[in-house]
């Protein structure tokens, strides 16, 4: 189970980085394994509003659906098209397949450095 | 008493004995003593199989059956290939459970996928699903799956079938949702009027092609500014019609639904019935109902599997689109075979004689005195008539067991299909001519 | 095998339709059909053939045991499709004039009166397609209630996380929000989670009892008082009727209103996934907003679906009530209830029950120890089962049970039958332990192997396309 040392993540599994004022969202190494080869991703629009931990968007395997939570308050900016026909790169890539990207951020959830989330991982396996 | 559990007293008692029991009653232990049915049921002993072939013989007699029906509105009376009527009565077809284990189900899971192949050649569609309930619950289905957070409003032609209409405001009252009906001038949906409602809150505009009064819609022309509005285009087709007609893709349409009942299936006093829905490929994830897909196994052999499953209830639970857990299998493995033993052609001739007998009628009927067509316009085998003595022209058809038009709105709606024969139709005139004289 | 479409020929068809025998009329120029459907071009010889084809692989509850849990997969009696093949019933156009469809109108009559009684409800409609139609249509009386009440705070509908996914799914079809309240550890029904969720803005309760690990909530009625007590009401998810129909009936435990699938509990065939007919009845308070069709009865009620239903399915349910009637009822029942304790008996020692208790018409197994211990999973269990010629339980569900699987055998089994699939599970749960490898990579005799579910979920292919 990696952990990218450059990254904050939250408790729901997902990674946050900042580019400017611009947060980029995806989902960690462990949350990619736990979901299982995914086959889809539902993406929010360009414009839509999100908010620090509630859901934006899922991701769907074979048999289950798992919601992505939001680590930040804003607008999305940018989605990644790409995992609409290739949602296997959040399996293969989780940290360089970022999913959107938020501008306008206006709060965050609380987040965990890279060894509160690892802790954070053990106590949840 | 008909039974249909094979073991006998004593093997019954050898299983209870076996669990560890005295009695039946000691298997319901759990049950509260005050709700335990302690008398017998109010209904009738059982009967053995001979008896009730004579009471169901008995109530089906007190059913007319017409040698010739020309009403329609929903329901039609096509003739059904004899072979249609075996195979979906193959006892494994018949008694099979949902194809969930792919490896023991590969003919359901293939005949749904040829269903499906079908439904979008027919409709120009890219993705069909497995079939819905039927085809005014398609319609709901696809006003719901066009519903998202900012458009909620559906635009409904009121030249649609009533019960359509009706489901659709249904399942759009569960939602809380609005719907709107677009009134009908002429016996056609009012384009102006459409124009006049179509607003950013729009989602979908659902129009009947051809619609419940038998007329071509200018459905072609309405595409554009539903489009312009940004709502989505539900076209509600009739598939025999599509044996000639333009599709509804051709049309501009983003969904095809409609009843399927016309491919093979008997009118059954209004069921089991067929709804199809078709799709474009941008939408298909929004497709409520089974969907079978194409895969291989582990030895790279072509496979049928039940996909997308994300999408449905068993999975998404209280985030689906839609509960729907069942299909009509049967109904759209009656449908393919109706399909391979009529062919394109055949479909093409049922649909041309159906058009060519209603247009005959119509012609025939329309000489006589006080008979008028409502509406002008193109029409496919149904029409509106006026005509004076309506009651009494529909008593005399039914002495000679013929079921003529349905009495709608003061005038009386006509269907003929390529089942009924020239010598009918001329049979029928002659009745009606005698009765107006 | 191959697609009807590959064995299609151009220029080969059946001769169905004679010429036409009257003037042909043109389409407008406009709504011409612009090119010609792909479909198949057969002879009547090949399109029996190729479903025969397809025919043989497929297994019907004629081909064997099929102890699908939640299914209640017992035999089709044949004299209920002859019946529902009779002309006077097939041929009728449901807009025919009343006096013409007499014997329809006492088809559904009897039907009606039939199933209130062992439902203990006062009126009912067939109009639903099936049983998550039916939930729809249950889901929709409690809302039309409250609506015609002005009730407005009820906006919650609770469903225990036992239920089957329609449950909520319905609910949310209804505009509520779904109350999710968890299991006791015996899987019935939390009366202290219960309490705690139900208030003014409680719509209803969904329940379905016995429940979906197939045990008697013995505390149904203080449930449904409950639930009435904070003002909403109790419907009744008629799935598992098969256990309890002529010996508890739902509305004796609190419930108005119920669905009831037809094509389960009263025997009319599932044809490979449809079509059912999920009957809601309900008591005479709620009779007011039951689904009408607005052109064959009258306008001003909701409606779900065109017609009044599937008729001729209510036709081959008619057809078992009057073979069963008022002692086949209840021994049906007892009998589905006694096959499933017997099974679930004789397999102790084996793979482990979840609750080990009397169970009612089905039990389900926890696999998750087992897969501790050996590494096979309930998956690889069911797939295993296969090569034996016995369609797998239920599996994976309910969601409060680890690696579950849910049998239910139905009273139409025999002894027999059921000492051969005890031997089959004693076999397999051994073989796990000696050969695990082999139930990975099971099942071994059947058409295909496991399909790649992945691939067909990433790259859609939905439809034949000719190259």
């Amino acid at each position: 189970m990696t952990i990218n040392p450059d990254l904050k993540y939250s408790k729901s599994h997902e990674w946050v980085r900042m580019d400017g004022d611009v947060a980029v969202v995806g989902i960690s190494d462990f949350a990619q394994d736990a979901l299982g080869d995914l086959v889809f991703v539902n993406l929010p629009q360009v414009g839509d509003e999100v908010t620090a931990g509630e859901a934006f968007g899922d991701v769907e395997s074979v048999k289950a659906v798992s919601d992505l939570m939001s680590p930040v308050t804003g607008t999305v900016a940018e989605i990644n098209e790409e995992l609409l026909d290739a949602p296997e790169n959040l399996n293969n890539d989780p940290y360089g397949a970022w999913i959107i990207k938020v501008e306008n951020v206006t709060d965050t959830e609380e987040l965990l450095d890279p060894a509160a989330y690892e802790a954070h991982c053990a106590a949840e396996a | 008493m008909g039974s249909y559990v094979p073991s006998t007293r004593e093997q019954r008692q050898e299983m209870l004995e076996a669990v560890g029991l005295k009695s039946f009653k000691d298997l319901y232990r759990d049950v509260p003593e005050s709700m335990y049915l302690d008398r017998p049921l109010d209904l009738p002993e059982g009967k053995s199989e001979l008896e009730v072939s004579r009471v169901l013989n008995a109530m089906a007699r007190r059913n007319r059956v017409y040698d010739a029906i020309l009403r329609g509105a929903g329901a039609y009376d096509h003739y059904i290939p004899s072979i249609v009527k075996y195979i979906p009565a193959k006892e494994e077809f018949l008694t099979a459970y949902t194809p969930y284990q792919a490896e023991m189900s590969q003919g359901v899971l293939q005949s749904i996928f040829e269903y499906q192949t079908e439904i979008c050649e027919l409709t120009g569609m890219d993705v069909s699903n497995a079939s819905v309930y039927d085809g005014a619950t398609a319609a709901a289905e696809a006003a719901a799956m066009a519903r998202d957070r900012k458009r909620r409003v559906t635009l409904v032609s009121g030249a649609a079938h009533p019960d359509v209409i009706n489901t659709i405001r249904t399942y759009a009252y569960g939602t809380n949702d609005e719907v709107k009906i677009v009134p009908a001038k002429d016996g056609k949906t009012d384009m102006d009027a459409l124009r006049a409602m179509l607003s950013p809150e729009v989602s979908a505009v659902y129009v009947q092609q051809p619609n419940f009064f038998g007329l071509f819609e200018e459905a072609e022309a309405m595409a554009a500014p539903v489009h312009e509005a940004g709502a989505l285009y539900i076209l509600g087709v009739n598939p025999i019609a599509l044996g000639i007609m333009k599709t509804p893709r051709d049309m501009g349409a983003d969904i095809a639904v409609g009843e399927g009942q016309p491919l093979g299936l008997p009118l059954g006093f209004g069921g089991p019935y067929l709804g199809f829905m078709a799709t474009t490929a941008k939408l298909m994830r929004k497709l409520p109902g089974r969907i079978v897909g194409e895969t291989t196994d582990d030895a790279g052999n072509r496979a049928y599997v039940l996909s997308l499953q994300a999408r449905e209830q068993h999975i998404r639970r209280e985030k689906a689109g839609s509960n729907i857990c069942s299909n009509e299998a049967l109904c759209a493995l009656t449908a393919g075979v109706y399909l391979a033993a009529m062919g394109p052609e055949g479909l093409k001739e049922a649909a041309e004689a159906s058009m060519a007998k209603a247009h005959y009628l119509c012609r025939e009927l329309i000489k006589l005195p006080g008979v008028k067509l409502r509406y002008e316009g193109p029409f496919f085998h149904e029409f509106l008539l006026d005509m004076p003595k309506a009651e009494e022209v529909l008593a005399a058809l039914d002495e000679k067991n013929i079921l003529g038009g349905l009495p709608y709105e003061g005038g009386v709606l006509w269907c003929a299909t390529e089942k009924v024969a020239k010598e009918t139709l001329d049979a029928v005139v002659a009745i009606v001519k005698g009765v107006l004289a | 095998m191959k697609l009807i479409f590959e064995k299609s020929v151009p220029g080969r068809r059946c001769a169905i339709l004679p010429a036409c025998d009257v003037e042909k009329v043109a389409l407008p120029a406009g709504l011409k059909r612009e090119t010609a459907p792909l479909l198949p071009e057969m002879s009547e010889t090949d399109v029996s053939r190729h479903y025969t084809e397809l025919n043989q692989h497929v297994h019907g509850v004629n081909c064997g045991f099929y102890p699908l849990g939640s299914c209640t997969m017992k035999y089709n009696p044949r004299i209920d499709e002859e019946m529902a093949a009779l002309p006077g019933f097939a041929s009728v156009h449901p807009l025919a004039p009343r006096a013409a469809v007499a014997g329809c109108e006492e088809v559904l009559d009897t039907a009606r009166k039939y199933l209130c009684e062992i439902t203990g409800m006062d009126d009912m409609t067939f109009q639903p397609a099936a049983g998550a139609h039916g939930e729809f249509t249950g889901v929709l009386l409690i809302k039309q209630y409250h609506d015609s009440r002005n009730d407005k705070a009820r906006t919650k509908i609770i469903v225990p996380d036992s239920a089957h996914g329609t449950n909520p799914a319905t609910a949310a079809m209804c505009g509520y929000q779904v109350v999710n309240i968890p299991s006791a550890p015996d899987g019935c029904v939390d009366l202290a989670a219960l309490k705690a969720v139900l208030g003014e803005d409680t719509a209803g309760l969904m329940l379905t009892n016995p429940n979906t690990v197939g045990i008697f909530d013995e505390n149904i009625l203080e449930i449904t008082r409950l639930v009435h007590e904070a003002g909403g009401l109790c419907y009744y998810d008629g799935a598992n009727l098969n256990a309890v129909m002529g010996v508890v009936r739902p509305g004796d435990m609190g419930f108005d209103c119920v669905h009831l699938n037809l094509h389960k509990t009263f025997a009319t065939p599932h044809g490979g996934g449809g079509p059912g007919a999920g009957a809601v009845g309900c008591k005479a308070f709620l009779a007011p907003f039951l689904p009408h069709s607005a052109l064959m009865e009258e306008a001003g009620h909701v409606q779900v679906r065109g017609f009044r239903g599937n008729f001729l399915v209510v036709v081959r349910a008619l057809a078992y009530l009057l073979t069963l009637g008022r002692e086949g009822i209840p021994e049906a029942a007892r009998n589905a209830v006694l096959n499933a304790n017997y099974l679930m008996a004789k397999i102790k020692g084996t793979f482990a029950p979840a609750f080990d208790r009397i169970c009612m018409h089905e039990f389900v197994l926890d696999l998750s120890e087992y897969k501790k211990a050996t590494g096979v999973s309930a998956l690889d269990v069911a797939k295993s089962l296969i090569d034996y010629g016995m369609h797998p339980p239920t599996m994976y569900f309910p969601l409060i049970v680890h690696e579950a699987l849910m049998l239910e055998p139905t009273e139409t089994e025999s002894k027999e039958t059921l000492d051969w699939a005890a031997e089959v599970f004693r076999a397999l749960y051994e073989l796990g332990y000696k050969d695990p490898a082999f139930m990975h990579a099971a099942p071994h005799n059947a058409q295909i192997g496991r399909p790649d579910e992945v691939k067909a979920a990433r790259n859609p292919i939905v439809r034949y396309t000719k190259a």
